[in-house]
């Protein structure tokens, strides 16, 4: 479902915008009002953050929202029950994005089913890498994608085997470090993009990482099939803006999809 | 450096211990992880690599370090004779420089430049500062800000070897912190960085070569005991936090299936409270820091926020080889408080004049469980992992509230 939503979204020559938000963040009385803003501002995706104590590939930012949102108790059933909720409002690609331990102690199987039924479409795992995959996803249904993460410390012999492992789409990681906001992105930081572009060829690639802006869009839109927002709005978030600045953000970010240079 | 054939042979081609260890990180490490275990099997190996390492065991760390006789402690308990192996002489104060001096070298051969470590009692960060003065390479330091207090002398050791000690504020401001901290750097600096883990925890292959760099002790003192008893000893007792000391010392003994092993953890406050470490004996299976392993979490899959009156047992994992070892039941896993291993710190400075760190004060207090139990005719060998003058501060602190 997943794909075929990007491949949509690509044929009317736009690239595809996918925003994180973390569970219950920065309330969880009005949150999934804030997904509803962000997906009618514009994001063609919504990926939904369990948080972890322990989040090893994120930055400052989504650690502090994590925490945030463990202290005022957040779990896996409560994402799932947000997901259901903005589930009743959209048709579009909800993705949860979560740590190993989060999922092998809610029980795989136990995890895609439950995912499943609440309706997000796949599921997200950066600390998963190719090596334990096997072990680790004894369980798969139809439909629900597991979306492995390629970077630029890949090798050409990786990025080819996570290709066929991966569902839904493949996550390039942009730069090589946590989540969080940088000033662009350098040369070499685009030729390896662009490397590993002309060798996802099962899936669609979206980019993460280091994306902040409209100009950062313009900067690795050529080279992808759409980008993924995270920290920028997280940050947002936590200096109090108002739900319709982040829609407001949200569709400048958009806009950077659609111009075509 | 030969090593010993197996029976034992651990971890598989795919690095793991059993079901446990792996490499659960994200995928921008998992190409230096494999370039690491590439250039760790070409040394392993390689006389010249092997023999220069030897060498700066000899001539900068003091090795072979000696296995003492406690005279006057084999006294007190009227049973088995105890031995001591004296970890706490080795330079720097404790074992931690063993796996240093080893990393150090694969990592000029693997040309990196700059040095990162997280440290907790900050006997980790010592070594690591110190190799990296010895060798004039780079070095940055992740130490939780509550574990900089405790261990505010080894701060300033470490600013003094000119490393940078860079406090950690996030989550419990401890070692678990730390550790992500340090993580985190270097994925974002992995071209030009290596990462010198402390202990035999995170991802394939640092838990494998820590304990082949550790190993060291156990294989000292199996000859040291040999030369002096004619015989293996019934006993071995070390404290586990990582458990890079224990690992270590009970390697070299894995297939020797009369000695029994015996790995202490820090109860802390005690086991009924929330106020402890002791991962193997209340944790259960779990992924974290890029392993799978025994783990303290909550019911959520949360990794909990431990304690210990060492900073250095302050950890909520530990190696995934213990994990397997608990599993097949070979290392006894026990634990004993924080009260009884600041009892245990008197006792050995007084019986033996030898101030035992507050970590390895744990594996002497388990003395007190495991000697009535023993017999004149046998032998047990106390792992002395470091020496205490940094927790000085902490025992003037706390000697006070027990009397």
């Amino acid at each position: 479902m997943i794909e075929e939503y990007i491949e949509k979204v690509n044929a009317d020559n736009e690239k595809v915008l996918s925003i994180f938000l973390t569970t219950g963040f920065p309330r969880k009385k009005d949150f999934v009002l804030l997904a509803e803003k962000v997906l009618h501002a514009g994001a063609d995706m919504l990926e939904i953050g369990i948080p972890f104590s322990d989040p090893l590939a994120d930055g400052q930012v989504i650690q502090y929202s994590s925490q945030a949102a463990l202290e005022s108790g957040i779990t896996v059933r409560d994402a799932f029950y947000f997901a259901e909720e903005i589930r009743k409002k959209t048709d579009k690609p909800l993705i949860a994005m979560t740590y190993a331990n989060i999922v092998s102690n809610y029980g795989i199987d136990k995890f895609v089913n439950d995912a499943s039924a609440s309706g997000l479409n796949g599921v997200i795992i950066p600390d998963l890498s190719l090596d334990e995959y096997d072990r680790f996803i004894t369980f798969q249904k139809e439909d629900f994608d597991i979306v492995l993460l390629a970077t630029p410390t890949s090798s050409e012999e990786r990025l080819i085997a996570l290709d066929t492992k991966s569902s839904g789409f493949v996550y390039y990681v942009s730069v090589t470090g946590t989540t969080g906001t940088r000033n662009g992105f350098s040369d070499e930081d685009i030729s390896a993009m662009q490397k590993t572009r002309k060798l996802i060829l099962q899936n669609k690639m979206l980019a993460g990482f280091g994306i902040s802006s409209p100009e950062n869009i313009l900067q690795i839109k050529d080279f992808c099939d759409g980008v993924i927002v995270g920290s920028a709005i997280i940050k947002k978030l936590m200096n109090n803006e108002s739900y319709d600045s982040i829609a407001n953000f949200v569709s400048e970010l958009k806009k950077g999809c659609k111009i075509t240079l | 450096m030969v090593m010993e054939k197996k029976n034992y042979s651990f971890p598989d081609a795919s690095g793991h211990f059993g079901k446990y260890g792996g490499k659960f990180v994200p995928e921008t490490l998992i190409a230096p992880l494999h370039e690491l275990e590439e250039m760790y099997h070409q040394v392993k190996d390689d006389p010249l690599f092997q023999n220069e390492l030897m060498q700066l065991h000899k001539d900068y760390s003091g090795r072979p370090t000696p296995l003492t006789f406690a005279n006057r402690l084999t006294k007190h308990f009227g049973k088995a004779k105890i031995y001591l192996k004296r970890e706490d002489l080795c330079h720097t104060g404790a074992h931690k420089i063993n796996n240093a001096l080893g990393q150090i070298l694969l990592a000029m051969k693997l040309g990196k430049k700059r040095i990162i470590a997280e440290t907790g009692a900050g006997q980790h960060g010592v070594a690591v500062a110190t190799v990296c003065a010895k060798f004039g390479l780079k070095c940055v330091v992740y130490m939780g800000e509550v574990d900089t207090h405790r261990q505010s002398l080894n701060v300033f050791r470490m600013r003094l070897l000119r490393a940078e000690v860079i406090p950690v504020t996030s989550g419990s401001k401890t070692l678990k912190d730390a550790t992500n901290e340090a993580i985190r750097d270097w994925v974002t600096n992995v071209k030009d960085t290596h990462y010198i883990i402390g202990s035999v925890v995170g991802p394939h292959p640092y838990p494998m070569i820590v304990r082949d760099f550790q190993s060291i002790i156990g294989r000292e003192a199996k000859k040291q005991i040999q030369e002096k008893e004619n015989r293996l000893p019934d006993y071995l007792v070390a404290c586990v936090g990582g458990g890079s000391n224990a690992i270590g010392i009970f390697y070299p003994f894995i297939d020797d299936e009369q000695v029994k092993l015996i790995g202490v953890e820090a109860a802390g406050y005690g086991l009924q409270t929330t106020k402890h470490s002791a991962t193997l004996t209340l944790g259960r299976e779990g992924i974290f820091h890029g392993m799978k392993t025994y783990l303290l979490q909550n019911k959520n899959g949360q990794v909990e926020e431990v304690h210990s009156i060492s900073a250095g047992l302050d950890y909520p994992g530990v190696g995934p080889e213990h994990s397997l070892l608990k599993d097949i039941s070979r290392v006894e896993y026990v634990s004993v408080t924080d009260n009884e291993a600041l009892e245990a710190t008197k006792l050995l400075t007084e019986q033996e004049g030898i101030l035992p760190a507050l970590e390895t004060a744990h594996a002497v207090a388990y003395l007190n469980y495991l000697m009535p139990r023993t017999s004149k005719n046998e032998i047990v060998i106390v792992n002395i992992s470091g020496r205490g003058d940094k927790d000085l501060n902490t025992i003037i602190e706390n000697l006070g509230k027990t009397k």
